[in-house]
């Protein structure tokens, strides 16, 4: 396998896992939206489900986010494949 | 000329410009306590933020393509993520979202999800792969990926469709805006909030409009949180809403409890002025199906991937990595915003709701009501109406009813906020909408010039013409939109969702599917793009005429059918047809590292 080839195939490993995460946190919990209202666990005392649509699923991705930049730059490094005039 | 310096002194020039805002909320408060009338401070807040906004678009002009196209490519990561934000988060998000929450609760907050969760398929699926391909516009991707004009003019069309659906709704915010702040008639105010959108973009193109969202990003942050906090301090609710609001949350579903969602009969809604709504659905309880909500989150975040104005934020930046990491800090910023939304809304529909709390109006008499002075302000501005259907004296809930954007631009009077608070938040309202309708604006009026005319019509146009060109038809198109703004067809928010169906049903799939799938090609793309795009419109014309629909897909969720028959065409002709060639597949595989020049060349 080419360097190219590995370095795509560990790039599309990492998409993967970050729409896994995506979806379980955009699509995935809100399948449950009344079990979750229901549950009794409730972050700073909000029903779960309202939590999770207002503030939980949102910080998820930006925490995602900028794991996946991290992990990617890391990937394209491996192979030598990130810009040098990178500021 | 002051460039290279400009860069590298961004954070310095942005700090004093921060700085020289705060001061001036402070002047305009000291003035207020002086005596200076309401409508006055409304003015000069208005006016001080759109002269600065036009001052940097003239500072910014430019002669250059890249500049005028793509900022020069020099935008820093974080700075670009403000500028994101801003064109992101436009007067739907600013004005009309919290509206949104208010009334119909949880069911609405899919929204949150959709347009924040959208920014994950944003980075790892198109941002970086675009960047790289170093296009200038969305269908200049698509017709060098897909090659041949009739992909490029099938971007084209979705682009035009669902940005133009987009840029009236921003239109009709600005004029919103400017008319209560400018007391001016609406059919006038949409004419003002164009001329200030066209000051911000024409001379200079992205490289302005970058300039004037950072700029605007932080005018409307400070308008957002500022009231929150305050309110929130104010009623003792706590001095972090977003952690300490479980109570309030709480107590408005006692409220409802108590008083419960009587039914109000055609009759008697009949009697209430169009556009105004009373509060019908839970405020924190699921409220609606799971695959209702799902649904609507789903269309927000394909539309997210597919809007060409955001996209071609990312092609701005110096690196294929400071474009993925530009996308991170952009959902930093706007979450920044929409995880506020929610805690306005409660604020708001608290303290109106509460007979406990001196603002509550429910339980009160109708005419003592009718007294109140914020009452009568809004009353006439049509956004805020009571009326005693069962003839008791006092209002009851079904009895209430305001419009969706009266809940941000009217909340921080009913809490008895000081009016210069007021005036801020129509500067930050005003802020959002034109940041977003000058991105939107030049997306159009760029495919337009650079893909339609320079690349099908005229190849050999000197660089000047083109330029020219590109600036005619900015004004154009934004003539067109306020035109259709003024008529106001639909409110803020439904034309915005529409706008996300539209880019989602036409483009997703072309786009996506560009970068991660070799064998689409050309009739392939062409067939996803205008079959997903009819079937889209099919659907909404469909439901809007009294259609049944199917599969639980509304007219506000119609991109989930439009981008399955897009997917399907597309996979099929695809297949039908031959691969593509050669160079088109290395063209691929050179998009998918980051390293190397771009596929574009600089200036093409």
């Amino acid at each position: 396998m080419s360097n190219k080839e590995k370095h795509w195939g560990k790039t599309k490993g990492l998409l993967f896992i970050t729409l896994a995460i995506w979806f379980f946190f955009s699509i995935g919990i809100f399948f449950f939206g009344t079990e979750m209202e229901a549950s009794s666990f409730r972050p700073f005392g909000y029903p779960l489900s309202y939590y999770m649509t207002c503030q939980g699923s949102l910080l998820a991705f930006v925490i995602l986010n900028f794991w996946f930049a991290g992990r990617q730059e890391k990937i394209d490094e491996e192979f030598g494949f990130s810009e040098r005039e990178d500021k | 000329m002051i460039k290279g310096k400009f860069i590298d002194n961004l954070p310095k020039v942005y700090g004093i410009y921060t700085g020289g805002f705060i001061g001036f909320i402070i002047l305009m408060a000291i003035a207020e306590q002086m005596g200076m009338s309401a409508k006055a401070i409304g003015i000069a807040f208005v006016a001080f933020t759109v002269g600065i906004y036009a001052v940097i678009g003239y500072l910014s002009r430019t002669l250059q393509v890249d500049a005028y196209y793509v900022a020069g490519r020099q935008v820093p990561t974080v700075f670009n993520g403000m500028a994101t934000a801003a064109d992101w988060m436009s007067g739907a998000s600013f004005v009309a979202m919290a509206g949104g929450i208010y009334f119909k609760g949880y069911g609405y907050m899919a929204l949150l999800v959709g347009w924040t969760g959208g920014y994950i398929l944003v980075s790892t699926l198109l941002a970086p792969y675009l960047r790289k391909f170093g296009c200038y516009t969305v269908p200049d991707f698509v017709g060098t990926r897909y090659g041949g004009n009739t992909a490029r003019l099938s971007a084209v069309l979705v682009l035009t469709v669902a940005s133009f659906t987009y840029v009236t709704a921003q239109i009709n915010a600005t004029g919103t805006i400017a008319s209560v702040a400018l007391d001016i008639p609406f059919e006038i105010a949409v004419y003002v909030g164009l001329a200030s959108i066209l000051l911000c973009s024409m001379l200079g193109g992205m490289r302005a409009v970058t300039w004037t969202q950072v700029a605007q990003y932080i005018v409307l942050i400070i308008a957002y949180l500022l009231p929150v906090f305050w309110i929130s301090s104010k009623m003792g609710a706590g001095i972090f809403p977003h952690l300490m609001l479980a109570d309030e949350v709480a107590r408005i579903a006692e409220l409802e409890g108590q008083f419960g969602f009587v039914k109000n009969s055609a009759a008697d809604l009949a009697t209430v002025p169009k556009g105004l709504a009373g509060i019908t659905k839970a405020h924190s309880s699921v409220n609606g199906t799971n695959w209702g909500f799902i649904s609507l989150a789903i269309c927000m975040m394909a539309g997210t991937a597919s809007l060409p104005h955001v996209m071609m934020r990312y092609f701005t930046t110096p690196s294929v990595k400071s474009a993925r990491r530009s996308v991170a800090w952009s959902l930093l910023f706007i979450f920044i915003l929409y995880s506020t939304a929610p805690m306005l809304a409660t604020l708001s529909k608290l303290s109106l709701i509460d007979p406990t709390l001196s603002t509550g109006i429910i339980g009160k008499s109708i005419a003592e009501v009718q007294a109140i002075d914020w009452y009568q302000n809004w009353n006439q501005a049509n956004l805020m109406f009571v009326s005693d259907f069962n003839g008791n004296g006092t209002v009851e809930l079904n009895e209430f009813f305001m419009g969706g954007k009266a809940v941000v631009l009217a909340t921080p009077e009913i809490a008895g906020l000081p009016y210069v608070i007021s005036g801020l938040v129509a500067a930050g309202g005003m802020a959002a909408a034109m940041s977003t309708a000058d991105g939107l604006v030049l997306a159009i009026a760029n495919a337009l010039s650079h893909d339609l005319y320079y690349k099908i019509i005229d190849p050999k146009a000197e660089t000047a013409k083109r330029l020219i060109v590109a600036r005619v038809l900015l004004v154009i198109i934004g003539f067109a939109g306020a035109t259709i703004a003024a008529m106001g067809i639909q409110g803020i928010l439904g034309s915005v969702i529409w706008a996300f169906d539209f880019a989602m049903s036409g483009l997703f799939f072309p786009l996506v599917l560009g970068v991660w799938w070799k064998r689409a090609n050309g009739p392939g793309a062409v067939a996803g793009m205008l079959l997903g795009l009819a079937a889209g419109t099919w659907y909404l014309i469909h439901v809007r005429t009294g259609g049944a629909g199917f599969w639980g897909i509304t007219q506000l969720t119609f991109g989930i059918f439009g981008s399955l028959v897009s997917l399907v065409s597309m996979v099929v002709v695809s297949l039908l047809t031959a691969a593509p060639d050669k160079a088109t597949q290395d063209m691929v595989d050179e998009v998918r590292v980051p390293s190397g020049k771009t596929v574009l060349g600089k200036q093409h």
